[in-house]
């Protein structure tokens, strides 16, 4: 096992911190217990465990700073590692940009990120889940592949200004692809949790067969602009990207979708329709987040996008110092408003347009406009006069985040969906006009 | 590649550089990656307690492999050190079939009771699974080898040189980029070390040391009046060697279309940077591609990423019988096409073969991670698909007896599996210079150093972007483009190829981060050719407003 208890971490952490002779110090222990099973051709094809535990340490004299880890936890490996580091730290140029560690936070309620139920899954459990997967796809004619990853694990800070921070957490991903064993039909779904009671492979399972089923012998239709309704993980790839975008140093720089011609940044303009409001909250009940970041930083509720414009950029610690604001660490989870509108109440609203399960290989095609290509996947659906009239052949498109969010027609409800570029959200499907489609693959 | 497989180190420029290796491990100090470790008698002892547990439990058959992994990073921007990181991760990862069916475990305990408990615990989890289990495994024999071992022909081995001189070399570069004209600059070089000893209960003992080394930067010009940036990539490649690469000896320098310096085997990082911060600002000022048919010059260290996504994916065994459908995806080039033997999947000339033996080449190893001798073969034979990637599990789906040797894992931690070897469109048989070849071109773009990638799940549709563009008007370069993107469909481009220069042109260039698998690995693979023209590809033009 390699989660150790609040007590436990602050026990080795706090030896650690006395054996400093450097001006400061600052050690992370973090582990995890992991499984995971990976099944393909209705078979399972690999599967294993991982356990691992780490301690990080770093020490510093003036702005000259080294740092070391191990995987021992005796009182001499422990000395060893902090030597370690001093030695690095005395060899080190100084960082004009080196920080000192934070003194204690206050952090607010612990919130739910783990549940035992998670860290207590066996090798038989994983081989069931996969069989409850494969079972019903075998008896229609489908071959299912799919991937399930359970993760608990704990991460534990404190330095030798008196901070001490601690979090455990649990997470189960679950895949699924499902192709008509014709070939001419894929559907794919995703599900992640905390709570591994939440899970349900057989449930998730039978919507990718379903989508594989009505995919089959898709059409093609001419590439060009067309109004899409984007499933929740569809819409998460796209904007889930757009945050990587939202760091106040690179804008500051002149090199971000965020910087303004002439200089300056594009915070507090509106950027996108005045709809969209996306937010960071690490109590949310379906999306728990730790209350702390790395170095110790306090995660707060904070709006990311208010009424279409940029509330909130990402600041370091050094780069918030020379621009004289607080600090804003990585958010822990992006929650997007939805709105009540059910994917059938969009698609019965929509005279012409495409449905969409999922975008696949996004990559960026210019980072000044966030520009991304990338293709349907796993079930793309022609809709005529409110019906869904035939699946479609795969599009790429050519599109941003910016632009799209510029052309919202409706938000749906909430889903939340996790494993994407973007990481885990919370996102409403929604409905946008003029979408950008370049060209047709004839992928299945 | 896969976004994935990056970890962004806090604090860089945006779409500038990230960790190109998985960060697992311990952090040391420099010297200790020079440090003589396990000596290879224990490791043989370690190796005989695994083979001898696992037989007893019932496994029909056991590989272990016993791993030290050392990365070193060094991370600059303009004057300053972002960061130095040595780190080393040390354990063993033990694979058995049991009931017909793998297992697998990993610990980083490698002593006598550590590594059995973790052998026993791969007998468990292959014993779980084979409840379920449809298709039993079927190995290809390999022959046993015995007790043997092989190295990376280096010249200097990079973890010797003082990272003083490491960080000396990228602040004189970064200086003269800033000299130039550069916005902001980031630097970088990654050195690897594998150490790794493999076991198997067929009878191979494989010790081997395996090095890679890949310098590399970003220099952003901004021009704040028009609000516009760009970003010019090192033209360096990531390769199989030992610190000479980076000795930038005039023999390796070529000089290319439209004045651009290309390296062949040593790499002049500082000549290079200079270069990059001038022709930063061509690109900014460059005209704005008009989109439509254009005939496409590809110059090498631009068309590997093309092959890599095109050709070595596509060819991968597993993808084509499903094993990846839930991530990677499958292929178009299905059993059937290549059982037909007359599959056009290029046009004559066109001629992929798959290796991994390639001096300086990434993928070069003398056994891969299930203990075959490694190897060349044909993918794509005068045009037609002739063959697969296959490992030892899947090879015998091709009524093949005799694994190709492409088997690989990131790390001890991780199970093995197929993974692309160093796959490379071969030169053109007439003589022929990149000059000559573009001489013939009428209405052209030369493309130069790959940028933007995208291909769809079964690799027909694909989306390259690149990163210095110059329009050819009647046989001439004239002058840069930007806001260039090429579309096209796999097998309609491959038979568009009209020209390859020959050998004399043919370079590596290649990848430390392929992507693949559930849990994601990363693999080290190089793509080599010459400068090759392809008629008529759809070329769009991908400036936007927001």
């Amino acid at each position: 096992m390699a989660i150790l208890s609040k007590e436990e971490a602050k026990q080795i952490l706090d030896k650690v911190i006395g054996f400093s002779k450097a001006d400061g110090i600052e050690a992370s222990l973090g582990g995890s217990d992991s499984g995971n099973i990976r099944y393909a051709r209705n078979s399972v094809s690999t599967s294993g465990e991982d356990s691992n535990i780490s301690l990080s340490v770093s020490t510093y004299f003036g702005k000259k700073s080294g740092a070391a880890s191990i995987n021992e936890f005796d009182d001499a490996s422990l000395e060893k590692v902090v030597r370690r580091a001093e030695e690095l730290a005395n060899l080190a140029p100084e960082n004009p940009e080196f920080m000192e560690p934070l003194g204690p936070q206050t952090y607010g309620p612990d919130s739910k990120t783990y549940i035992e139920a998670t860290a207590k899954i066996t090798p038989e459990y994983r081989a069931q889940a996969a069989a409850n997967s494969i079972e019903p796809a075998t008896k229609k004619n489908i071959t299912a592949a799919g991937y399930l990853q359970d993760n608990s694990g704990f991460s534990a800070l404190a330095n030798s200004k008196g901070l001490f921070a601690y979090n455990q957490s649990t997470s189960v991903n679950f895949t699924v692809t499902m192709r008509t064993n014709d070939g001419t039909g894929s559907g794919w779904t995703l599900r992640n949790f905390n709570d591994v009671g939440k899970l349900n492979t057989a449930e998730a399972s039978k919507i990718a067969i379903d989508k594989a089923l009505q995919s089959r012998n898709a059409k093609a239709i001419e590439p060009g602009k067309y109004t899409v309704i984007l499933e929740p993980a569809a819409a998460s790839d796209l904007i889930g990207l757009m945050f990587g975008g939202l760091n106040a140093r690179q804008a500051d720089e002149g090199r971000s979708f965020m910087s303004k011609k002439g200089g300056g940044t594009k915070l507090g303009e509106q950027l996108v329709d005045e709809r969209v409001n996306i937010y960071t909250d690490p109590w949310n009940e379906e999306l728990p987040a730790s209350v702390w970041a790395n170095g110790g930083l306090a995660r707060k509720k904070m709006d990311i996008i208010k009424n279409g414009a940029v509330q909130n950029l990402i600041y370091d610690r050094y780069w918030a110092s020379q621009k004289g604001v607080e600090p804003v660490p990585f958010f822990g989870n992006r929650i997007m408003q939805g709105g009540n509108a059910s994917l059938e109440d969009m698609i019965k609203d929509t005279k012409k347009g495409v449905l969409v399960t999922r975008f696949w290989y996004i990559r960026a095609v210019d980072p000044q406009t966030l520009l991304y290509t990338g293709l349907t996947r796993d079930g793309t659906f022609y809709i005529e006069n409110g019906k869904i009239k035939h699946p479609i052949k795969n599009f790429r498109f050519n599109e941003s985040p910016i632009i799209m969010l510029n052309n919202l027609e409706t938000l749906g409800r909430q889903q939340r969906v996790g494993g994407g570029f973007g990481g885990a959200s919370l996102i409403p499907a929604m409905k946008v006009r003029d979408f950008t489609f370049s060209s047709l693959s004839d992928a299945v | 590649m896969k976004r994935r497989d990056f970890i962004q180190l806090a604090g860089m420029g945006a779409g500038a550089m990230m960790l190109p290796f998985p960060t697992f491990g311990n952090s040391v100090d420099a010297s200790r990656l020079l440090d003589p470790f396990m000596d290879t008698a224990r490791k043989k002892q370690l190796a005989d307690i695994v083979l001898n547990t696992t037989k007893a439990l019932g496994a029909s058959y056991t590989d272990v492999r016993i791993g030290r992994y050392l990365n070193q990073s060094v991370v600059t921007r303009e004057k300053r050190v972002q960061g130095v990181q040595n780190s080393e991760s040390f354990g063993a990862g033990i694979r058995v079939i049991a009931n017909g069916t793998w297992g697998f475990a990993a610990s980083n305990d490698v002593t006598p009771d550590g590594i059995k408990k973790t052998a026993e615990r791969a007998v468990a989890i292959a014993k779980a699974n084979s409840k379920f289990q449809k298709e039993p495994v079927k190995l290809a024999q390999t022959p046993p080898y015995g007790e043997v071992s092989w190295r990376t022909p280096i010249v200097k081995n990079g973890f010797e040189v003082p990272v003083k001189d490491k960080v000396d070399l990228l602040l004189n570069a970064n200086a003269k980029a800033m000299e130039n004209g550069a916005s902001f600059v980031n630097s970088m070089l990654f050195l690897i070390n594998e150490q790794k000893y493999f076991a198997s209960s067929e009878g191979s003992y494989i010790d081997q040391d395996i090095f890679r080394i890949w310098p590399n930067f970003s220099v952003s010009r901004i021009d704040r009046a028009s609000g516009q940036f760009k970003n010019r990539s090192a033209f360096s490649a990531p390769v199989g060697m030992g610190y000479e690469y980076l000795d930038g000896k005039a023999e390796d320098k070529i000089q290319g279309p439209g004045g651009v310096i290309l390296y062949n085997n040593s790499y002049d990082i500082v000549e290079d940077a200079t270069l990059a911060a001038e022709q930063s600002k061509e690109m900014i000022a460059a005209k704005s591609v008009e989109p439509g048919k254009y005939d496409l010059v590809l110059e090498p260290s631009h068309l590997w990423l093309t092959i890599h996504e095109s050709v070595g994916h596509p060819t991968e065994l597993d993808r084509v019988l499903g094993y990846e459908a839930n991530f990677a995806g499958t292929s178009f080039l299905t059993l059937d096409k290549w059982q037909s033997k007359n599959f056009k999947f290029g046009n004559d000339i066109v001629n992929f073969v798959a290796d991994k033996t390639q001096p300086g080449s990434l993928g070069a190893v003398g056994y891969d991670d299930e203990g075959v001798k490694c190897k060349q073969w044909d993918l794509i034979k005068d045009g037609v698909l002739v063959n697969y990637q296959a490992i030892r599990d899947q090879v015998s789906i091709l009524g093949q007896n005799e694994s190709h040797g492409c088997c690989y894992s990131q790390s001890w931690s991780d199970v093995q599996f197929q993974r692309m070897p160093n796959v490379s469109l071969q030169p053109g048989k007439n003589r022929l210079t990149p000059e000559q070849l573009i001489s013939n071109v009428d209405k052209g773009i030369y493309i130069v150093k790959d940028g933007s990638f995208s291909i769809d799940q079964q690799r027909y549709n694909f989306q390259f972007g690149g990163v210095l563009f110059f329009e050819i008007k009647n046989g001439k370069i004239a002058g840069m483009l930007k806001d260039v993107a090429y579309q096209a469909n796999t097998q309609e481009f491959w038979n568009s190829c009209k020209q390859i220069c020959d050998e004399r042109d043919y370079r590596l260039n290649g990848a430390f981060n392929d992507g693949k698998g559930q849990p994601s690995q990363s693999n080290a693979v190089s793509h080599g050719s010459a400068t090759t023209h392809f008629s008529g590809v759809n070329v769009i033009n991908t400036a936007r407003t927001i």
